[in-house]
Order: C-alpha cells, then sequence, then structure tokens
C-alpha cells in the first residue's frame, strides 16, 4: 500500500511477513520499540541489513518483560550467540512465537528451552527448583520444594531417566488448558 | 579448554541430530511420491549426511564453525544443484552425485513426463516450505536464508515447468496465484489495522491477566457481529422503508391514533416505547405490507422475512467457525488430575502481566496455590463423612431447585398482573415496570444466593464454579421462557381480539362512506384521516415493545450495578478507610474483583433477547451495537479504576468454546420462540409487512409465483417434499461435522 517507509526494503518486509505472525504494520512498529530502546546505536535504515544487537540490560527492561520472573531465560532462548543480545531479527522472532497467533507446537519447544536453565536439553531437577524459586520468590521452604519437584517428575517424566526430555514435556504441555493463554505476550 | 571442546562436540552433536531431523523432514514430506523416486531420496538423504560429516570434517580442521544457515545454504545450493544437473540431465561426476536416476531424454530443452512430474513435485515441496516457514522453531536469521533460496528455487524452476504443452496457461495460472497471495496479504494488514481497541484491551491484560482481558475480547468479538447485523437489517429493511415507503401519517398503521396524539410526545410514553417511537419504523407495525415499493420494484415483505432468517443464518455460521477455529486448543479434560504440579509450574505465571502490584499478587497467588496443593497431597488419604456430604449435596440442590420454580412462580405472576394493569387507567411508574424490575432484581439477587447455598456441596472451586454457573444459565433461561409463555397469553387474547377489531373496522369505514356521501350521489367519499380509523391490537409490535424494554431495562440495571457495586464501594472504601473502626480494604467491603462468568453471562443472555426480538423490532439490533460501544468503554474504565486483580483464578472452562458453546445454545433457544411465532401464527391484519396474509411464510410461495419463472415453481412445489427436505439436512448436518 503506502510505500512511505524507508527502514526495511518491500522484500525484506515480506520476507518478514512470511517467517513470523506479524503483518507489515506490526514489524514497522517493532522496529520502532527497538530503535526507542537504544536510539543512538540502532539505525532508523535496515535496507542494508545492519549487524546491530542490544544488549541483555536493555531488553529485560521493556514494560512487557520488566515483571517476568523468566525474562532473561526468554532472552537468552531467542539470543542467536546465547549471552542475551538480541539483533532485530531475533527480537522479531521472539515476539512471533510468543503472539497470539503461534501454534502450540512451537511455543511448547521455546518453552521448552526457556524452563532449561542450564540448557542440556532436559529439564533436571536443578532447573525445576530454580524455576519453583522464580515462581514463589524463594517463599517456600526447602522440603517443599522438594516434594514439589519430585512430584512434578513423577506426573510427567515418561521415559523413567528421573528428567523431563522434550518429548516428556510437550506430552505434558500439550493437554495444559491454560498453557497458550498464559504463555503469550502482546506488543 | 577440555570444556571448550566438549562444548563444541556437543553443539556439533546437536546440530548433526537437528540437520537428520530436517533431511528427515524433508524425506517424509517427500513420501507422498512414487517408488520411482526411492533412489533419488536416498541420494538425497546421502547428500545431506555427506554435507553434515563434511561440516563436521571442516569443523575439525580447525575452521571456525560455520553457522548453521552458512551449512544450510551449502546444502540447499548443493541439493538444487544436482536438480538442476538431472533438469538438463548431463552426467558431471562430482563427489556429492553418484548416478542420476533420470534416464530418458539428454535433450535440455524438453523435460521428459517424469522429470516434470519430479520436477513439480519439489517446486510444490518448496511452496510448502515457504508456507509453513513462520512455523519452523529456527533461528531469524535461518529462516529468512532459506526462504530466500526456496523462493529463488520456486521462481528459477516455474519458467522451466512452463515449458512444453499448457506453457501460457501454466504461466498464467502461476501469476494468479502469485497476485491472490499478495491480495491476501494487504487484506489481512488491512482487516489488523481495523480492529479497534487492541491498546485497550493490551492495558486490561497487563493490570489484571489473561482471563479478564478474555471478557473483553469476547465483548469486542460481539460488536462486530452485532454491527455486521446492524447493517443488514438497516440497509436492507429500515432504509428502504423510510426511502421509499409511505411516509407517516399516510396510513392508519403508521400513525399514532387519535385517542393517544395528545400525549404522544411526553417523556413517559415514549421511555415506555409508545407515542411516536410505537409508530415508527424501529418497530414491526409500521411497515406497508405492498408487495413492491418505489421505483425500484423493492420487494420489501420478501425482504424483510429474508432478512430475518439470514439474522440466524449469519450468526450461526459466526458462531461455528469461531468454535471450530477454537477447537485446535481445546484438549483433554482439563480437571485432568494427572499434571496438577506440572501445569502449575509450567502455566500459571501469566507473560500477558506488566504491573508490579499484579506481578505481586500473582506471586503470592502462585505460592498460596503451591502450598495448598502440598497440603492436599499429604493429606490425601483424610478421612471423610461420605454420607454427610452426600446429604448436604443433595439438600443444597433441592433448595436450589426451590428457588428456580420460586422465580418462575413470580415473573409468571408479575406478567399476569401488567396485562390487568394495562387495562387499568393511571397507572403509577412502578405498575408499569413491574415486570422489568422483577426480572432484573431476581438476576441480580439469585446467582449470590446460589453461591451461598453451595457452599454447603464443598466442591472443589473448579467444579463448584460450574455448578454454579449452570444455575445461573437455568435461571436466566427459566425466567426468559417464562416471560414468553406469559407473553404468548396474552398475544393469543390479542389474535382473539383482533377478529372483534376486524369488525368494527368494517362497520366504521361503511359507516363513514354513508355519512360523507349522503343519499344517492355516486362521489368517491373522502377518505377517513388515518388517525380515526379504528386499530387492530398487533401483537407483533407489542411483543417487540416488550423485548425492547426487557433489554433496556437490562442495560440500566447492569450499568447501575457496575457503578454501585464497583465504583461507589471502591469509593467508600478508599476514603472511609481513615475514619473506621476495621480495615476496610482488606476487611468487610473491600474492593471488588471482576466477575468474570457473570458478565459474560449477561453478555450472552442478552444477545439470546436481541435475536429473540430482532424479528419483531428491526431497531433492537442498533440500540445493543449501541449498548456494546458504552459498554467497552464503561466497563474498561471501571475495571481499570475500582477493580482489583483476583486472589485465586479459576478459569471455568478449558478453552472459549464453553462460552461459545452457551452462545449456540440460547441461539437454538432463542430461534425457536420465532420459528413457532412465524410458522402457526396468523399476522395482524392491518400492521406489518405480512398483513392479510394467512400465514408469514406464504410471502415466499408469493413471490415464487408471481416474480419467477413458471418452472421454477413447478421445481419449488417438488423440491418442497419433506421426504426430499428431511435427508438434505442430515446430509449437510453430516458433512459439516465430518470436515
Amino acid at each position: 500500500m503506502g510505500n512511505k517507509q524507508t527502514i526495511f526494503t518491500d522484500e525484506q518486509l515480506d520476507a518478514y511477513q512470511d517467517c513470523t505472525f506479524f503483518t507489515r504494520k506490526e514489524i514497522l512498529r517493532l522496529h520502532g520499540r527497538y530503535h526507542e530502546m537504544a536510539p543512538n546505536v540502532v539505525p532508523m535504515d535496515y535496507t542494508k541489513d545492519p549487524d546491530v544487537k542490544l544488549p541483555m540490560q536493555l531488553i529485560i527492561n521493556m514494560p512487557e518483560l520488566k515483571e517476568n520472573p523468566f525474562r532473561e531465560r526468554i532472552v537468552e532462548s531467542f539470543s542467536e550467540d546465547g549471552e542475551g543480545s538480541l539483533s532485530f531479527n531475533d527480537f522479531v522472532d521472539m515476539f512471533s512465537v510468543l503472539s497470539e497467533m503461534a501454534p502450540r507446537e512451537l511455543k511448547a519447544i521455546y518453552a521448552f528451552k526457556i524452563y532449561d536453565f542450564n540448557t542440556d536439553n532436559f529439564i533436571c531437577k536443578s532447573d525445576l527448583e530454580k524455576t519453583l524459586n522464580k515462581l514463589t520468590r524463594e517463599e517456600l521452604t526447602a522440603e517443599e520444594i522438594t516434594l514439589v519437584c519430585e512430584k512434578v517428575i513423577e506426573e510427567a517424566d515418561m521415559d523413567g531417566d528421573g528428567k523431563l526430555g522434550f518429548a516428556d514435556f510437550e506430552n505434558m504441555i500439550s493437554k495444559a488448558p491454560d498453557f497458550l493463554s498464559t504463555f503469550h505476550i502482546r506488543i | 579448554r577440555k570444556t571448550d571442546r566438549a562444548s563444541r562436540l556437543e553443539r556439533k552433536k546437536q546440530e548433526k541430530d537437528k540437520e537428520e531431523d530436517e533431511s528427515k523432514e524433508e524425506d517424509s514430506c517427500s513420501q507422498q511420491n512414487r517408488a520411482s523416486r526411492k533412489k533419488n531420496h536416498q541420494q538425497k538423504n546421502s547428500d545431506g549426511k555427506k554435507a553434515g560429516e563434511e561440516g563436521s570434517r571442516q569443523r575439525e580442521r580447525g575452521k571456525k564453525a560455520p553457522t548453521k544457515d552458512q551449512k544450510e545454504s551449502e546444502n540447499k545450493e548443493k541439493k538444487t544443484n544436482k536438480k538442476e544437473k538431472e533438469g538438463d540431465d548431463k552426467q558431471k561426476t562430482d563427489r556429492k552425485n553418484s548416478t542420476t536416476s533420470s534416464s530418458n531424454s539428454s535433450d535440455e530443452e524438453s523435460l521428459s513426463e517424469e522429470e516434470l512430474a519430479m520436477l513439480m513435485e519439489q517446486v510444490e515441496q518448496k511452496k510448502k516450505l515457504i508456507a509453513t516457514m513462520r512455523n519452523k522453531p529456527w533461528r531469524m536469521m535461518k529462516k529468512l536464508s532459506v526462504l530466500r533460496e526456496a523462493q529463488a528455487f520456486v521462481e528459477k524452476f516455474e519458467g522451466a515447468l512452463g515449458k512444453g504443452k499448457g506453457k501460457k496457461l501454466y504461466a498464467y495460472k502461476m501469476m494468479m496465484a502469485k497476485k491472490w497471495v499478495k491480495f491476501k496479504r494487504d487484506f489481512d494488514n488491512f482487516k489488523t489495522q481495523c480492529i479497534p481497541w487492541e491498546m485497550k484491551i493490551k492495558e486490561v491484560e497487563s493490570h489484571f491477566g489473561s482471563s479478564v482481558a478474555s471478557y473483553f475480547i469476547f465483548l469486542r468479538w460481539m460488536y462486530g457481529v452485532n454491527l455486521v447485523l446492524f447493517g443488514l437489517i438497516f440497509g436492507l429493511v429500515i432504509i428502504p422503508e423510510i426511502l421509499m415507503g409511505m411516509p407517516y401519517g399516510s396510513m392508519p398503521r403508521k400513525t399514532v391514533p387519535r385517542a393517544e396524539q395528545a400525549t404522544a410526545m411526553d417523556f413517559s410514553v415514549l421511555w415506555d416505547f409508545e407515542g411516536y417511537i410505537k409508530y415508527s419504523a424501529l418497530f414491526y407495525g409500521y411497515y406497508n405490507n405492498q408487495r413492491t415499493i418505489g421505483w425500484l420494484k423493492y420487494r420489501l415483505p420478501m425482504a424483510y422475512f429474508m432478512v430475518g432468517i439470514s439474522v440466524f443464518g449469519y450468526s450461526l455460521m459466526v458462531v461455528i467457525r469461531s468454535m471450530a477455529r477454537n477447537a485446535n486448543e481445546s484438549t483433554a479434560d482439563g480437571d485432568d488430575d494427572n499434571f496438577i504440579f506440572s501445569w502449575k509450574m509450567f502455566t500459571s505465571w501469566d507473560y500477558l502481566i506488566g504491573n508490579p502490584e499484579t506481578a505481586d499478587n500473582k506471586f503470592a497467588s502462585i505460592t498460596t496455590s503451591f502450598k495448598e496443593s502440598i497440603v492436599d497431597e499429604q493429606e490425601s488419604n483424610k478421612d471423610e463423612n461420605i454420607h454427610l456430604r452426600r446429604f448436604l449435596r443433595v439438600l443444597a440442590n433441592v433448595l436450589i431447585i426451590c428457588c428456580l420454580c420460586g422465580s418462575g412462580y413470580l415473573i409468571y405472576f408479575v406478567v399476569k398482573r401488567s396485562q390487568t394493569f394495562s387495562k387499568m387507567q393511571n397507572v403509577g411508574w412502578y405498575e408499569r415496570n413491574e415486570v422489568e424490575i422483577v426480572m432484573s432484581l431476581l438476576g441480580m439477587f439469585c446467582p449470590p444466593l446460589f453461591e451461598t447455598i453451595a457452599a454447603l456441596e464443598n466442591y472443589h472451586p473448579r467444579i463448584g464454579l460450574k455448578w454454579q454457573l449452570g444455575r445461573i444459565f437455568a435461571l436466566f433461561l427459566g425466567n426468559l421462557y417464562t416471560f414468553l409463555l406469559a407473553l404468548m397469553d396474552d398475544v393469543n387474547e390479542k389474535l382473539a381480539e383482533e377478529d372483534v377489531v376486524k369488525n368494527i373496522t368494517h362497520w366504521t369505514l361503511i359507516s363513514h362512506h354513508n355519512s360523507s356521501v349522503g343519499n344517492g350521489s355516486t362521489a368517491t367519499p373522502p377518505p377517513l384521516d388515518p388517525a380515526d380509523v379504528p386499530r387492530g391490537p398487533c401483537w407483533e409490535t407489542t411483543v417487540g415493545i416488550e423485548i425492547v424494554r426487557l433489554t433496556v431495562s437490562d442495560i440500566l440495571v447492569t450499568y447501575i450495578t457496575i457503578l454501585v457495586g464497583d465504583f461507589i464501594r471502591a469509593c467508600f472504601v478508599r476514603f472511609m478507610n481513615y475514619c473506621w473502626c476495621w480495615d476496610l480494604e482488606a476487611g468487610f467491603p473491600s474492593y471488588a474483583e471482576f466477575d468474570i462468568s457473570g458478565n459474560v453471562l449477561g453478555l450472552i443472555f442478552n444477545q439470546g433477547m436481541i435475536w429473540m426480538g430482532s424479528f419483531y423490532a428491526p431497531g433492537l439490533v442498533g440500540i445493543n451495537v449501541l449498548r456494546l460501544l458504552t459498554s467497552m468503554y464503561f466497563q474498561c474504565w471501571a475495571v481499570m479504576s475500582s477493580n482489583v486483580p483476583h486472589a485465586r483464578v479459576f478459569k471455568a472452562s478449558k478453552s472459549n468454546n464453553f462460552y461459545m458453546g452457551l452462545l449456540l445454545l440460547i441461539l437454538f433457544l432463542s430461534l425457536l420462540p420465532v420459528a413457532y411465532t412465524i410458522m402457526s401464527l396468523p399476522p395482524s391484519f392491518d400492521c406489518g409487512p405480512f398483513s392479510g396474509k394467512k400465514r408469514m411464510y406464504e410471502v415466499i410461495q408469493e413471490t415464487i409465483e408471481l416474480d419467477f419463472p413458471l418452472f421454477v415453481a413447478k421445481i419449488f412445489s417438488y423440491v418442497a417434499n419433506p421426504g426430499l427436505i428431511i435427508p438434505a439436512i442430515l446430509l449437510m448436518v453430516s458433512k459439516y461435522s465430518f470436515c
């Protein structure tokens, strides 16, 4: 429609629309948000694909992520270098997966990555403990934490290796009634 | 150093696994092919593995680890190269290519049938990949580069495929397909721009979480549906009648009777929807039964009937489509006990929360919820007195059934009384509005009563909530149907009255002719002033008015409840807290929580009344659109200013389909009375678009006989055989349920 914007070429916008669940207007809005976090670093002209990354500290202070106990893990899971700095591509990718239109399977894959604190492709007991502590701000006693973690492994571990692989996690989360509505960020 | 290598090896193994997954994925895509292409696939697979090994060998030599997408693009390039070679059928030796499977002509230009089919299959695969790119769990860089490769491949070979027979047609088809995709994308972009209130809902979400916001999303969806219905009714029925029909005052049905003219403009009369409003295009009685109106020959009665039916048809279609769309997320039983702790751990945090206070509340409620589950788990062998529990539950149900019957009887009694009132003179404001007041009061006080009784039952909160919703549903339904039954009595009375009035009108007209003409003269008598013609009781308009009044009073009661129950309460708690004995904020009144299920049920029932009344009062849908619009702003403001986030969140339903199911049920239940009156009651003789006919649906027969060529009428008379219609309906239903 109106080609007044000079931030992206039309091919870039089309490619973004094919690779995410966003419309043209939303992608431009995302760029605006990305830019306003660090106006001196992020260029307005993305037609040449500049290699700009924003550090984790800036991203986790966004209003949408500020109160989330898992914000560092979310940003780390989408960052290409694993350190938490996001390029614009990763930024768009993150919000695309967390948007309303992403399907359950895709969200389950990334949820697994987020809750896997030590990135060993398994959610083991220490990952569960960390998750629980973040959720309850360490208000539970050590006994209660152990009990809950054991219960979780008992409920979800199908192959009996004492930790949750992706198949176990997906089996459990696919039946959860609240997963799609809670694993959702609106931007 | 060791950890470095270990992590590199790990990453390499991961990437290799992913690589194999990908090649398996592409493999499974193309499993649909014929067996003759198996060799090709084996080659592709081995190519993929070889590339993977190549890549890892490269890394072992100490080169920098290529990024995933570089390897992918390498792979893709090699695959495209291989296909190019096969397409051209050159026998080039390559460390990748062992043998090609193509054995046909070596001519560069004309491709054999087999190769053509193969190529087309690959192009289709690439297209499918492009279409599902956004669902792939890869990094964005990789998605972008794979997309670029796939698009390049498709473009390159679409041209090649076009050679041979049907080249022009194929190119044309491709161009149209591309244009269609672009058009759809632009349209989707445009549609999302049109969606209103996005930021408002986001604010509510970040403060209250997803469950409260789901009510507002539902409200917005309702607003869209009502807007479409309003457009249908307004554009196809009201506007033609106003523009092309006879104006006000030209006919008896369009004029206020002489007796009422003195008070027709009073506010109290207008508020009751009598006076000038009753004789306007808002109600059924205004419409003329002329078969065609205006220079366009617009068939108004036919249009009125068809619009009435299509209102239900469109609503049905929209509700079912919404249910189908939500059906993916609806999963197994939400009361599944198998994953309590897992779900609490992984799905209890609401990612939409952006407000610090709400986050604090959420942390507290999650902690409480865990502690409760732990306690439940530890005491899972609690000894319970089953008999006492059962007795209490039976008692509670008996009490509630008594309440429901009592409320039903009360409504019947009150409606009967209002009929006697309408015959009296000098009725006060209370007597006139008694029915609406009683129904609204019942709707306001019975649900909390049910909740108190339900405390006897001691259910798990989620199950208790379901029982509560079911009972409120039964209450509203019972009230509505009792109201309708009482109204039907009224209608039957009016029908009996009609015969009498018909006679009176007939004789009045004759006597008027005789008196004005005098003796012997044959001149045409001056017409009787429309205001003086004795009128029939016009039961349709009465029904329309009753439903409109009920709707309006329901709206008012809702708004006043919100204002008093939420806002005034919040003001009281905030300002009186300084000088009160106990802590108002933590103790008794405290701030209200947003009652999601109550509000959603209210919305659903309101819509049911609209569906019921829109046939008899076309203006009702317009009133509803205004109501939904103001509701959105009013309730958003009320929620943000006076409510607090829930202490415990229990969603009543696994998915939105629960409320959609209720909506569907209400749609059918409100269709029943309308269908009954259309099929079996005779329309009034002097008002509405069907006056003069024996039954309302006769308008269809009339249109077919007079407006369509002869054979169409014959066809319809054959098709209208019940023996044909019933199987046809069953076929459609079964086709829909299988798709």
